[in-house]
Formats: C-alpha cells, sequence, structure tokens
C-alpha cells in the first residue's frame, strides 16, 4: 500500500500550486490504504483543518510539499528508489532552510520482537541519516531515534497497515545547534 | 507491599519450621510425576481453615487456585465434603475423605497473635496411607494472607510433586492501554495469580522490557524518558531510579547477571547492536560482541558461564551461546524461521524463545546445544517468554488478529495447560520473579 502513498507524492509535485487540494488528495489517498478511522498521525498536519497554502519553510510546507517519511520493505533497511527520491527532496529542502535540525525516527511493523525492531528501527533512521549526509544535509543537524515497533501510524493486522509503519520520519526540531 | 523485614521475618520463620514438621516418610502413594505432560490432576481436598472470621476460607480459596492452575491438582467442591473438620490439628476421619477420592487433605488454621499478626498453620494429609505428609506455620502481617496462602500452595505442590513452586512469586510487565496508535505504557507489578497489580512508573514514557534481579528487589527496564531511550534501574522498594551507565546510544534489552552483579544489555550505535554488561559495582562497562550486525537479548545461563543471545549476523535472527566472556560464538538454532527472545531456563537444561515462521509467532524450547527443539503454542503473534522459577512453566504474551492489544498467558513446560492471566488493561513483556529462598 505504501505504493499507492508514492504516486499520491509525485501527484502532489506537480500540483504543487494548488497545497488545499493536494493536502486533501493526499489525505484520502492515507485514509484508502489505511484503516478508516485510523489515519496517520500527522493528518492534522496536513492543511485540512485550516485549507490554507503552506508557507514556503514551514513545517507543513516540509511535510505536505516534500515529504517526511519514507517506507522500507519487510526486515529491509534499503533505502528504496521511491525513498530515494522522498529523500533527495528533504536534502534540497533542508539545505534551503538551514536552520532546522532534524530528528529522524526509526520505526518497524509489528511483525518482529520487540528488541530486534528496536535494533532495526535504528538501522532504518541511521541508514536514512547516512542517506541524506552523502545530499549534503550536515551529519552534525541530524539525530536519530528508534521507537521499534512501539509507534504504530497505521492499527490493522495485515500488509496494508505494516508497510505504513516500516518507515523512517524526519521530524523538523528547533535551531540547529 | 511486603517489607524487607517482613520478608526476613517470613524467611525465618520458614527456616525454623523444621521443629513443627512432623512428616511421617514419604510411602509415595500420594505422588504427581510432573514429567508425563498431561498428567492426571490430583484431587485434593483443601477444607476452609478454622479462623473467626471469613479470612480461613479466603486462604484455602487461594491456596486451591493456585493448585488448580498449575493444572496437576483438582480440587474437590467443598459441597462433596462429609467430614466438618472443626480442629485442623486432630486426624482427620481419613474414611470420610477417601469415599470422596480425595487423594489428599489440607487442613488449617488461621489466627490472630497479641502483637496483631497474623499466625497460619496447615496440614497436608495423604489419605489413602491415613498419614501426615507435613505441617507448617508461617507469622505475618494482616495484608500479606494471600501471600501466606501462596507459601502453603508452594509447600504443598512441592510435597506431592518433588519439585519448587512457584506460587509466592510476583509477575513484573508493561501495562498497556489507549489506542494502538497512541498507546500509554507503565510498568507493573503483581502476583503471579494476577492479584495485588500495582503500577511502578506513571505513563509519560515509553517503558520496555522489565526484568527482575536475583533477590527480587530491583527491576531493570528500558525507557525513551527525555527522548534518550537507556536502560533503568528500578529498586522497588524506595522507587529509586538510576540509568545503568553512561553509553553513546540506545541500550536496550537487559538482564540481570545470576549474582545480581551485572546487567547485560545491547548498545546501539550507527545502525549495529552490540552486546555490553554493566558491573553494577565497580561500572565497569565490557563489550561482549563485535558485528555489524544485531546482536541482542542477551540471558545468562543460571551458572553465570554462558550466555545465550540472538543475531542476525548470519541473515535472518538466530539463537547463539558463547562464554560469559564473549569467547566462542556459536550458533545453535538451524530451523526453518527467525528465532529470538532467548531465555534461559533457571533449570539449566533448556532456552525458550520466540520463533516466526510461516506467517506464525510460536514460543518453544530447545536444548542450549539447539537439539529437541519443541513448539509449545503457535498462532498469529505470541511473544517474549519468561519461565517460572522452577523451570516448569512459561509465561508470554499474545496479541490475536484484531485484538486491541497484548495479553498474558502462561503454559506448561509439556505444551499443556495453557492459560489466561487476567490484567486490568492491555499487558506485554512479563518477567517472573525468583522464589525467595
Amino acid at each position: 500500500m505504501s505504493r499507492t502513498y508514492t504516486p499520491a507524492m509525485s501527484r502532489m509535485q506537480t500540483l504543487a500550486r494548488n497545497p488545499a487540494v493536494i493536502a486533501l488528495t493526499l489525505a484520502l489517498a492515507l485514509a484508502g490504504c489505511a484503516n478508516k478511522k485510523n489515519m496517520p498521525n500527522n493528518a492534522g498536519d496536513l492543511g485540512l483543518g485550516a485549507g490554507s497554502a503552506a508557507t514556503p519553510g514551514s513545517a507543513q510546507d516540509f511535510t505536505v510539499n516534500v515529504g517526511d517519511r519514507i517506507f522500507f520493505d519487510t526486515d529491509s533497511t534499503s533505502i528504496r528508489a521511491d525513498a530515494q527520491q522522498t529523500l533527495d527532496r528533504q536534502a534540497q529542502w533542508l539545505q534551503r532552510y538551514p536552520r532546522y535540525a532534524i530528528t529522524i525516527e526509526g520505526h518497524a511493523d509489528e511483525r518482529g520482537t520487540r528488541e530486534y525492531n528496536l535494533a532495526l528501527g535504528a538501522r532504518r533512521a541511521a541508514a536514512t541519516r547516512d542517506y541524506l549526509a552523502s545530499r549534503g544535509v550536515p551529519a552534525s543537524r541530524m539525530k536519530t531515534i528508534s521507537y521499534g515497533k512501539e509507534r504504530p501510524v497505521a492499527v490493522c493486522d495485515d500488509i496494508s497497515c505494516w508497510s505504513q509503519n516500516r518507515r523512517a520520519v524526519t521530524v523538523l526540531g528547533g535551531a540547529t545547534k | 507491599m511486603i517489607k524487607k523485614s517482613l520478608l526476613h521475618a517470613l524467611a525465618v520463620a520458614a527456616s525454623m519450621l523444621a521443629a513443627f514438621v512432623v512428616a511421617t516418610p514419604a510411602n509415595a502413594l500420594v505422588e504427581i510425576n510432573i514429567n508425563k505432560g498431561n498428567a492426571q490432576p490430583l484431587p485434593i481436598a483443601i477444607t476452609d481453615f478454622i479462623s473467626g472470621n471469613e479470612l480461613g476460607a479466603q486462604i484455602s480459596g487461594v491456596i486451591a487456585a493456585d493448585l488448580q492452575r498449575s493444572g496437576l491438582f483438582a480440587p474437590i467442591n467443598k459441597s462433596a465434603f462429609i467430614e466438618k473438620v472443626s480442629d485442623p490439628s486432630k486426624m482427620p476421619r481419613f474414611e470420610d475423605w477417601k469415599v470422596i477420592n480425595a487423594q489428599a487433605l489440607v487442613t488449617g488454621r488461621v489466627t490472630r497473635e497479641g502483637d496483631g499478626r497474623l499466625r497460619a498453620e496447615f496440614r497436608l494429609w495423604d489419605t489413602f496411607a491415613g498419614a501426615q505428609m507435613t505441617g507448617q506455620q508461617f507469622y505475618t502481617q494482616p495484608e500479606n494472607w494471600r501471600r501466606v496462602a501462596h507459601i502453603i500452595a508452594d509447600a504443598i505442590y512441592k510435597q506431592i510433586t518433588g519439585e519448587s513452586g512457584y506460587f509466592d512469586t510476583r509477575v513484573v510487565f508493561v501495562s498497556e492501554s489507549g489506542p494502538k496508535n497512541a498507546r500509554q505504557r507503565q510498568l507493573a507489578i503483581m502476583d503471579q495469580d494476577g492479584f495485588n497489580v500495582r503500577m511502578l512508573t506513571n505513563t509519560k514514557d515509553i517503558v520496555l522490557t522489565p526484568r527482575f534481579s536475583p533477590n527480587r528487589q530491583e527491576v531493570t527496564y528500558m525507557s525513551f524518558e527525555g527522548q534518550q531511550p537507556r536502560v533503568y534501574l528500578l529498586q522497588l522498594e524506595t522507587g529509586q531510579r538510576e540509568v545503568v551507565g553512561n553509553f553513546p546510544g540506545m541500550t536496550f534489552s537487559p538482564r540481570f547477571s545470576p549474582d545480581g552483579q551485572k546487567v547485560i544489555m545491547s548498545l546501539q550505535q550507527d545502525g549495529n547492536s552490540n552486546i555490553y554488561t554493566m558491573d553494577l559495582r565497580s561500572r565497569t562497562t565490557t563489550r561482549l560482541t563485535s558485528t555489524s550486525a544485531i546482536d541482542t537479548s542477551p540471558s545468562y545461563s543460571p551458572d553465570g558461564s554462558r550466555i545465550v543471545f540472538e543475531s542476525d549476523r548470519g541473515g535472518r535472527q538466530q539463537l547463539y551461546v558463547m562464554g560469559a566472556d564473549g569467547s566462542g560464538q556459536t550458533r545453535i538454532s538451524f530451523g526453518d524461521g527467525a528465532y529470538s527472545t532467548p531465555v534461559w531456563s533457571p533449570r539449566g537444561d533448556l532456552i525458550a524463545f520466540t520463533k516466526q515462521s510461516g506467517g506464525k509467532f510460536s514460543i518453544g524450547v530447545m536444548k542450549p546445544d539447539g537439539s529437541g527443539e519443541r513448539i509449545l503454542t503457535s498462532g498469529f503473534h505470541n511473544e517474549g517468554p519468561t519461565w517460572a522459577p522452577n523451570g516448569r512453566v512459561l509465561m508470554f504474551f499474545r496479541q490475536n488478529a484484531g485484538a486491541g492489544g497484548p495479553q498474558l498467558y502462561s503454559i506448561d513446560l509439556t505444551g499443556y495447560n495453557e492459560q489466561a492471566i487476567k490484567t486490568p488493561a492491555f499487558a506485554s513483556d512479563p518477567a517472573w520473579s525468583p522464589l525467595l529462598e
């Protein structure tokens, strides 16, 4: 189901002049692949309530127009091609707005044991950090944390949810140290 | 909460029992061979302890529930009893008990001492041999009446099976509440039968994988406090907490060494997880594995000489055994699927694990050399076994597909007698306490 997410992301790029429509499209795409009542936890950041355009350089701009998360295959820490595109956009954006420090959260789906998933989430966060570093984001701006399987966004008991939970999320923090 | 002085008093009381015990030579009429798997439970009559109030019946109720849940005993319904025991120190009318097929009989009395303490005494009778098997007495504060009942149940279990019991134990676990995508977690502690639940932390931070120290006074666990996931130590009596070590990355999956002197755990750095120990006295840390893999879930053998852990160094997660100094790391699991969360039995003879295979999560055991693998239970998601101190029963957590959250279960080593343990909220990551010696 993450594959339906990715086209939504690229369509979003082409429609960048109308962020409200984009936000709605993205939200629908997410709602479609998640369990209906289980929206991603950043749904509130998608501009639905406000219906306003994301200010360039804002956290909302990052989440909506760049994409704050990438997805992984089962038990894998490889950065997929679709994820590389997202991270390339993240790297460009972060270089344009150097005031942000970031925390990269690594997550795993629930189909693993607790301790291993903590380590797997850490590996995913590290792989994401290394990729961003290779695209010019200074390591000093980046922190990583693993939540293992403890912070799912999609809560159903099948692959449509598990694929959304295997993720690394780039969270904008405060000022660069 | 039981205070240390009281624990001590109980221990002393237990050690002074010898004088009171009027044991007859075990003539092996009443015994249970618990190695036989689905053994026929032994019919046992547990009379209400004589007391001036409802406490006598409450104590015998706890004893009966413990023995029944073990799967090895079948307490007989009290309405079938013929003899009404009025003096538990007198020889019972064995014919009255034989006729209802009670193989064993428990009688007892509970009284209040002048200083306010409870005095509980019991006798275990072999009805067919017509003799007392054992008799003991205990003193305690009235609020610990359940604990005394568990101690008596352990004594009965031991007398009849020849194995140590596990009823006077506690379980530390993670209590989970709220929806899955906004789950709140608290460390909690309870008696092994699910009573006396007490929260040890608030809901603010994610807490995971609590484990008892050998003396049951401390718990080591992982907390995300301050968005810094690290291993902590909690003193149960005082509530005092401290971070274990000053490591440069996430520490997780902690466990005590059998002597209680060290905490063994994983340290995550740059995506790799390796196994370290920290000596709690000297604060020195020692690195035991050094791979670019995920090495985690370390667990000592009961003699402290070896460590079992999981590693994906060969691809998927498998179980490995090494010396306590990290030497001789050898893979022991070779079956289909992934093996994780190994825990060495307190008896030393087996290692319990979680196995993922064919889309299912199972709990199983194997010998420390990897031979003799047996799956005890299998389903959508079973994880994280912990051993009862006698090495005969395992507890783990299970989440069924579509269930809102996980629950605790226990199962005999034989694979029989699976039992749900009721908790006030969802529960995971159980860790069984040792028995107090």
